[in-house]
């Protein structure tokens, strides 16, 4: 057994923690404008790309790191960060999956990526995302096929330069809030996905991401557009190597649905949250956003929170164009010294617009978690309803579950309906579960996975059976 | 703003008996808020409706000296019939009679208070006013197991001789083991616009009762703030009802800590509000300690223009286990411009509670509307109905038979038979 082995096997509390060796291009440390035009040109980006980075940097430098949220962090150093690392093989674009590094494909290997038969069988195109670069895309014909279009955030930049253009920042201005800023400042890759008119994505489109690198942040920048009439249906999923100091993760995320279209955004993640003693663990500071454009557009967010250190994020959806529906289900897992400030804001700006929010929480070990949540009905917004439901479990008596909702209704032919509970797992239930022939933990899983099962109802298939496993996972330890 | 302050704060010192020691611990509190200032938007508690806009807006120039050497007359008219009652008479800022005609006096003591400072830590600039301007500060006592026969009624009024003036009333309650006080804050102010700052801090002792009504019913110019600290022992029971109707602006705070085991607090309130009226409930409980038990019921009726918010905020510390907490928050929008705001908020870090928590707002039920007047009643009618139903409910919460006819009479609720 050599070393590394030996280390992986040490590492075993954390199925996915390992690292790679593989030298990596390191931006200088630190950020600047010289770190982000060394970004836009390694990336040989055009002009009015560099414009907008530099643009989002003036900007930032005027803003200043929110502090509103529940869990408080450590001050981050910006200035001791690496904004740009790639692996070193992908200097010259493989052309296919046989000329990329085998250490890439093994450590895709021990994570249970499909990236080759797997992804035909289970009928998923990868964009698997190493770094900060994409690695290789798979069923590209097939969509090609369609017309649709589904490649990294860079080479979209290259080669839809017109589309890149129109869209990216509308939903996300490069004037919000610090992260968000921070991200378009320095983003290095994502997805980029466009369903042209009238089409219906034929499989579920997935990225995996993996953050690697020591001290690199990774800036994802993911971009979907629906166009009218169509559908589509993403999956994102997440685990990450174990690592003692704290990896910052501040991705934007935007989606666009035009008339009558429909998009659909599921999220696995299962970052490394820390040790037993809260050290170590990913920040997750994401911002995601949809924009329900065009008339009759859907967008629907699914949710399953279960790693990271730090959970700070709102999948929000604007309900711009007239009935149009936003729909949010999340189950967030907190354990240990994991800290959660998660929830939606909806806002309901045309008429007959209809959102609804499911949020199920559960806190245990140490950890703290809170839904926070804006519904914000305008005046103009005839005829909307929202409906929001947020459930918190309690196990033990050293975590702590909290609701932040904001309810704004400025238009009288709206309804806004909120109902929240907290509890805790109640003997009885234990008592029947264990009568049954089930242990304590099983118990437990049984209880939770019925508590969160509307959402886990929402899920694709695939995901749908790897959640339910998570949340298990998630809550080992946690009983008695 | 703080030159106004400082030279209207000199001037009533100047024409004041106040001792050093009393000087100095105002000075203190107006240093203070000179340096905070009035809360605004950017503060969480204050986001909805930002009181330095709205005085800014509605009193611009606020005066803070009031002249405590002219004598004022007392307008009996204004006085409650047909309910026998103690009195405290508030009048352009500054109590002029405190009358306990129909209990037992020794059992109630009545002290000055303005020597102490503030016992409990807070983050609002608006006591800090209060206590560099309140002309004097009582403390009143009620002894172990007495129960006051009457309900004591504070009249908060102001006469034609004061306008744009901030207007400041501290008072101190203690409630010893195993008494009863009902109080009811009544508001019979209609003159022009003054700001109103009402400070109250209660402490009930074990198997202590406290009944607080606030009744601000009569259309006025007003802009009001007032803030309840109530601490709470072992079995107490507090209960607060507001009615929020009158004044251009009202923000109702309410801070209950929850010290004792088994003591339980209730606050039910109604918003209803016509044109430009803008009122708020913020509410903060504090589960401290096991067994302890909050209700919270907010009801509002909006008309054209106006904007209500409720901000309610339930903490469970991680030692009060069995803790059942409750809050509700239901609204109607009458008009396109009207607006409901709400923030019901959930703390805990305990788990074998009992907390939950919801608000609807939306527009009159149609069909109910349909309903009624397919059984002969106009649309205005089977209107008032629908909303009198509404509103019957949080008054039908009051414990006091007494009091709860009062209201109903003051509200012009009839019961349907």
């Amino acid at each position: 057994m050599d070393t590394r082995e030996k280390d992986i096997e040490k590492l075993k509390d954390y199925k996915y923690g390992f690292t790679t060796d593989i030298e990596n291009i390191k931006a200088p440390k630190g950020l600047n404008e010289d770190v982000i035009k060394f970004i836009s040109n390694i990336k040989k980006e055009p002009q009015w790309m560099l414009d907008f980075r530099l643009k989002a940097y003036e900007r930032l430098k005027l803003l200043k790191e929110p502090n509103w949220q529940k869990p408080k962090y450590p001050k981050i150093d910006y200035q001791d960060l690496y904004y740009y690392s790639a692996p070193k093989s992908m200097k010259d674009k493989p052309k296919s999956l046989d000329e990329l590094d085998p250490k890439l494909l093994e450590t895709y290997k021990k994570l249970g990526i499909p990236l080759q038969e797997q992804a035909r069988l289970n009928g998923i195109a990868v964009d698997a995302v190493f770094d900060s670069v994409s690695v290789a895309t798979t069923f590209k014909g097939e969509l090609t096929k369609h017309g649709i279009i589904f490649c990294s955030m860079s080479e979209a930049i290259q080669k839809h330069p017109d589309l890149v253009k129109k869209y990216l920042g509308t939903v996300i201005p490069v004037t919000d809030h610090f992260f968000a800023t921070l991200n378009s400042a320095v983003f290095t890759d994502g997805s980029f996905v466009y369903i042209p008119e009238g089409v219906k994505c034929p499989m579920e489109l997935s990225t995996y991401f993996r953050i690697n690198a020591s001290e690199t942040g990774q800036f994802e920048r993911t971009l979907i557009i629906a166009d009218k009439g169509s559908y589509v249906s993403y999956l994102e999923g997440c685990t990450a190597p174990m690592r003692d100091e704290n990896q910052l993760h501040a991705a934007n995320v935007e989606l666009i649905a035009l008339d009558d279209a429909e998009i659909k955004y599921s999220t696995v993640q299962n970052w490394y949250p820390g040790d037993e003693n809260g050290k170590g663990g990913i920040y997750n500071f994401v911002t995601k956003r949809g924009l329900c454009k065009g008339n009759n557009s859907k967008i629907s967010w699914t949710q399953v929170e279960t790693g990271s250190a730090i959970t700070w994020k709102y999948p929000s959806c604007i309900l711009k164009g007239d009935n149009s529906i936003g729909e949010f289900y999340s189950i967030a897992i907190t354990n240990n010294h994991q800290k959660a400030d998660t929830g939606t804001k909806m806002i309901h700006l045309g008429q007959n617009t209809k959102s609804k929010i499911i949020s199920k929480g559960i806190s245990a070990g140490f950890s703290d978690m809170t839904y926070r949540g804006l519904v914000d009905i305008n005046s103009k917004a005839k005829n909307s309803s929202n409906y929001t439901q947020c459930d918190s479990l309690l196990m033990g008596n050293k975590c702590g579950a909290h609701t932040v909702p904001y309810i704004k209704n400025k238009n009288f032919d709206s309804n806004i309906a909120h109902e929240a509970t907290t509890s805790k797992i109640s003997e009885e239930q234990l008592h029947y579960c264990q009568q049954r022939g089930l242990n304590p933990e099983e118990a437990v899983g049984l209880i939770v996975n019925g508590f969160c099962k509307e959402v886990l109802q929402q899920l694709p298939m695939e995901f749908a059976v790897e959640a339910q496993k998570l949340v298990g996972i998630s809550l080992e330890g946690s009983v008695g | 703003m703080s030159e106004q302050l400082q030279s209207d704060f000199d001037k009533i010192v100047k024409n004041s008996k106040f001792s050093n020691r009393e000087i100095q611990l105002k000075k203190d509190f107006l240093n203070k808020f000179i340096e905070s200032g009035f809360p605004n938007r950017k503060q969480e508690d204050w986001k909805f409706l930002d009181i330095s806009q709205i005085i800014k807006k509605n009193i611009s120039d606020l005066s803070y000296f009031i002249d405590y050497s002219q004598s004022n007359k007392i307008d009996r008219s204004t006085f409650v019939d047909g309910l026998e009652h103690n009195k405290i008479i508030f009048l352009n800022g500054r109590i002029e009679k405190i009358d306990f005609n129909h209990e037992d006096k020794s059992k109630i003591e009545i002290s000055d208070e303005t020597k102490k400072d503030i016992s409990f830590n807070y983050e609002n600039s608006l006591i800090d006013l209060n206590c560099a301007f309140t002309d004097k500060a009582f403390k009143i006592l009620v002894k172990k197991d007495y129960s006051l026969k009457k309900p004591l009624i504070i009249y908060h009024s102001t006469n034609d001789s004061i306008k744009s003036t901030n207007i400041n009333l501290r008072l101190d309650f203690e409630l010893g083991e195993n008494s009863c006080l009902k109080l009811i804050d009544y508001f019979a102010n209609n003159t022009a616009k003054n700001f109103i700052n009402i400070f109250y801090n209660f402490d009930l002792k074990k198997d202590s009762i406290l009944k607080n009504y606030k009744i601000d019913k009569f259309r006025n110019e007003n802009l009001k703030y007032s803030f309840n600290n109530i601490e709470q022992g072992n079995n107490s029971v507090s209960e607060t009802f507001i009615l929020s109707a009158g004044s251009d602006y009202f923000k109702n705070e309410v801070n209950c800590n929850l010290n004792g085991e088994y003591s339980s607090a209730f606050i039910n309130g109604i918003f209803s509000l016509k044109e430009n009226q803008q009122h708020e409930i913020r509410t903060t409980i504090n589960h401290l300690v096991e067994n302890t038990k909050s209700y919270q019921l907010i009801k509002s009726v909006l008309g054209k223009n106006s904007k209500s918010a409720y901000q309610g905020r339930i903490y469970v510390n991680s030692k009060a286990q069995k803790t059942d907490g409750y809050q509700l928050s239901k609204a109607i929008l009458l008009d396109e411009t009207s607006e409901f705001n709400a923030k019901p908020e959930l703390e805990i870090y305990a788990d074998d509670v009992k907390c939950s928590h919801g608000s609807a707002s939306g527009s009159l039920d149609e069909n109910s509307i349909f309903y009624l007047m397919s059984r002969g009643l106009n649309y205005q009618q089977s209107k008032e109905l629908l909303i009198n139903g509404f509103l019957l409910d949080v008054v039908e919460k009051i414990t006091d038979l007494e009091i709860k006819n009062l209201i109903k009479k003051i509200i012009g609720l009839n019961e349907y038979k």
